[in-house]
């Protein structure tokens, strides 16, 4: 089986004077294409660091990242981020917050209109289209967060890279927010890594969900594969049985086996 | 008895429906003159206090200086003897003889030479030192011991080099106003959020692009306070530099009266220096809060 992306041997090692942490260990993982794959630690495990090794804005010590059997050490739209906290440039509007980066990625394949006519589509895809003309100062969280999505979404990319996107959002924003990356996910086929630290959230969105040991030297502990049909309803899930015992795995490996120690 | 229950059903239920509608109304808009009644309120309470301050400051200057023999003159003599020099500020007598617009309009043209070098150069100089480590390594001692260098002190050197005053003073105002502008840029440039660049990578922008598109408007507080601060310093240093080296211009006037004993002039030329240097630094300000419109924290 040729991986679509692959993590290989990926070591991390921070080096801050004399003193040296290591921040990942060892991680191996395959996604296939159209996957959806979510990563869940505690806080400080280091799966931050691990997408940005997978972003390229960190390289990793040891090891490397494989998109389509190429290396890939340096960031670049194939692998386009949501960041957790948005990171709209608050002096462009929405529009042009998504048009820097189909500007960019598009710059030789298509004309000025086309590339117009795709920011509006990808920002109808996440129904921001109406606020195209509004600076992010002027918006809620949630629809910076759709816009961060939108601009990701534009450039194409291999793979989608979600930093806990839903992270600084409220629970009924949130819960919008997950259905609505979920019919893109089930329309658009992206393959898609999130990271989060959130239970319900992983098993609701994910085909596989990998669990992280605690860090430091942070291993990949046990991956768990989510049976559940597509699409998915979140109301019907809440009394599913598979649903509740995928759940029951998760929250057993965060709280039972690697419990979260205060760092001294 | 199950009647009234259901009425109380349907009425919790009513509300809610026509609720929608009132929600999304606008609210009234006020009267008019009630607009106008209360922007002339606001406009009073910023006008006022210091109009009395004025006037109150301009009685007791004019109680303290009306004795005989006192050394400065009264406002009233002030206007007396000035008053030529207010109602027409355009004659041109030839020579340094000329109206108070001419001297003005002289130092505020020195200004804008001097004063547009040194953003030029001082933003340069900052996104340099803010983006390098190395280069703040190297100069940013260097800067910090030059800056401290009193505007005057650049003079006599400056006249050494140029041979000239107008391209000495215009240097004065350069060397002035540039430390703030590259401190503060640099300070700027250093401060982008790391999301940004983040953003800049991942879509690839190219460093021209990143300057552009992030760097300059991300950092624009800040090189907008270093302009405003420098706008400040560069009119203080062109008075000086100007007294010394003659010619046109509002700081040889000053010095000019004072050499005849005009007391009366020397106060009307610093009140028209105060408020040219405060039209300046509104301007800056103005400038900048319009071009970092949406910048600031979101």
């Amino acid at each position: 089986m040729a991986a679509y992306l692959k993590l290989d041997h990926i070591d991390k090692i921070f080096t801050r004077g004399a003193a040296t942490t290591e921040v990942l260990k060892d991680i191996n993982l395959t996604i296939e294409k159209g996957e959806y794959v979510s990563i869940i630690g505690h806080s400080g495990c280091g799966k931050s660091t691990l997408l940005n090794i997978i972003a390229g804005l960190t390289n990793a010590t040891t090891g490397g990242v494989l998109l389509e059997n190429r290396e890939v050490n340096s960031p670049g739209p194939d692998r386009a981020v949501v960041f957790q906290n948005h990171s709209l440039l608050p002096w462009l509007t929405v529009y042009e917050n998504v048009r820097l980066g189909v500007d960019k990625v598009f710059a030789g394949t298509k004309t000025k209109a086309e590339r117009d006519a795709w920011v509006m589509h990808n920002l109808n895809l996440v129904q921001m289209a109406h606020a195209r003309d509004k600076r992010p100062s002027e918006i809620s969280g949630g629809m910076k967060q759709r816009v961060g999505i939108a601009r990701a979404l534009a450039m194409e990319p291999k793979v989608l890279l979600l930093d806990e996107p839903f992270g600084a959002l409220d629970a009924l924003t949130r819960a919008h927010l997950q259905d609505s990356v979920m019919a893109l996910h089930q329309k658009l086929g992206n393959t898609i890594l999130m990271i989060t630290h959130d239970v319900d959230e992983a098993v609701l969105l994910s085909d596989r969900i990998v669990m992280m040991t605690n860090g430091p030297s942070a291993r990949i502990g046990e991956v768990l594969e989510v049976p559940l049909a597509r699409p998915r309803k979140r109301l019907e899930l809440a009394t599913n049985s598979t649903y509740l015992k995928c759940r029951h795995r998760v929250l057993e490996f965060l709280y039972e086996r690697h419990r979260f120690v205060e760092a001294a | 008895m199950n009647m009234p229950a259901t009425k109380i059903e349907v009425e919790t239920a009513a509300p809610a429906a026509i609720a929608a509608p009132v929600v999304a109304m606008t609210p009234r808009r006020p009267p008019r003159s009630e607009t106008y009644a209360r922007m002339a309120r606001e406009t009073a309470v910023r006008v006022i206090p210091p109009l009395v301050v004025i006037a109150l400051l301009t009685v007791v200057w004019e109680l303290v200086c009306r004795r005989a023999g006192s050394a400065l003159p009264p406002p009233s003599k002030v206007f007396k003897d000035t008053k030529e020099l207010i109602l027409d500020p355009f004659f041109d007598h030839g020579g340094i003889d000329k109206g108070l617009f001419w001297h003005l309009s002289a130092s505020l043209q020195r200004v804008a030479l001097g004063y547009s070098l040194s953003a030029i150069a001082g933003i340069a100089l900052g996104v340099l030192v803010g983006q390098s480590v190395w280069a703040m390594r190297g100069l940013d001692p260097l800067f910090q011991v030059l800056r401290t260098i009193p505007p005057l002190a650049w003079l006599p050197l400056s006249l050494a080099a140029f041979r000239d005053g107008q391209p000495s003073a215009i240097f004065v105002i350069f060397i002035t106003s540039i430390w703030p502008i590259i401190i503060n840029t640099a300070v700027g440039i250093r401060n982008i959020p790391q999301d940004y660049r983040n953003v800049a990578a991942v879509v690839q922008l190219n460093p021209l692009e990143f300057f552009g598109k992030i760097m300059i408007p991300a950092a624009a507080p800040y090189i907008f306070t270093g302009l405003r601060i420098g706008i400040g310093l560069s009119w203080l240093a062109i008075i000086a530099a100007e007294m010394l080296i003659g010619g046109v211009g509002i700081g040889f006037f000053i010095w000019d009266a004072w050499n005849s004993s005009h007391i009366s002039e020397i106060i009307l030329a610093l009140f028209y220096v105060g408020i040219v240097g405060f039209v300046l630094d509104r301007l800056i300000a103005g400038l900048g809060k319009m071009v970092t419109r949406g910048t600031a924290q979101n």
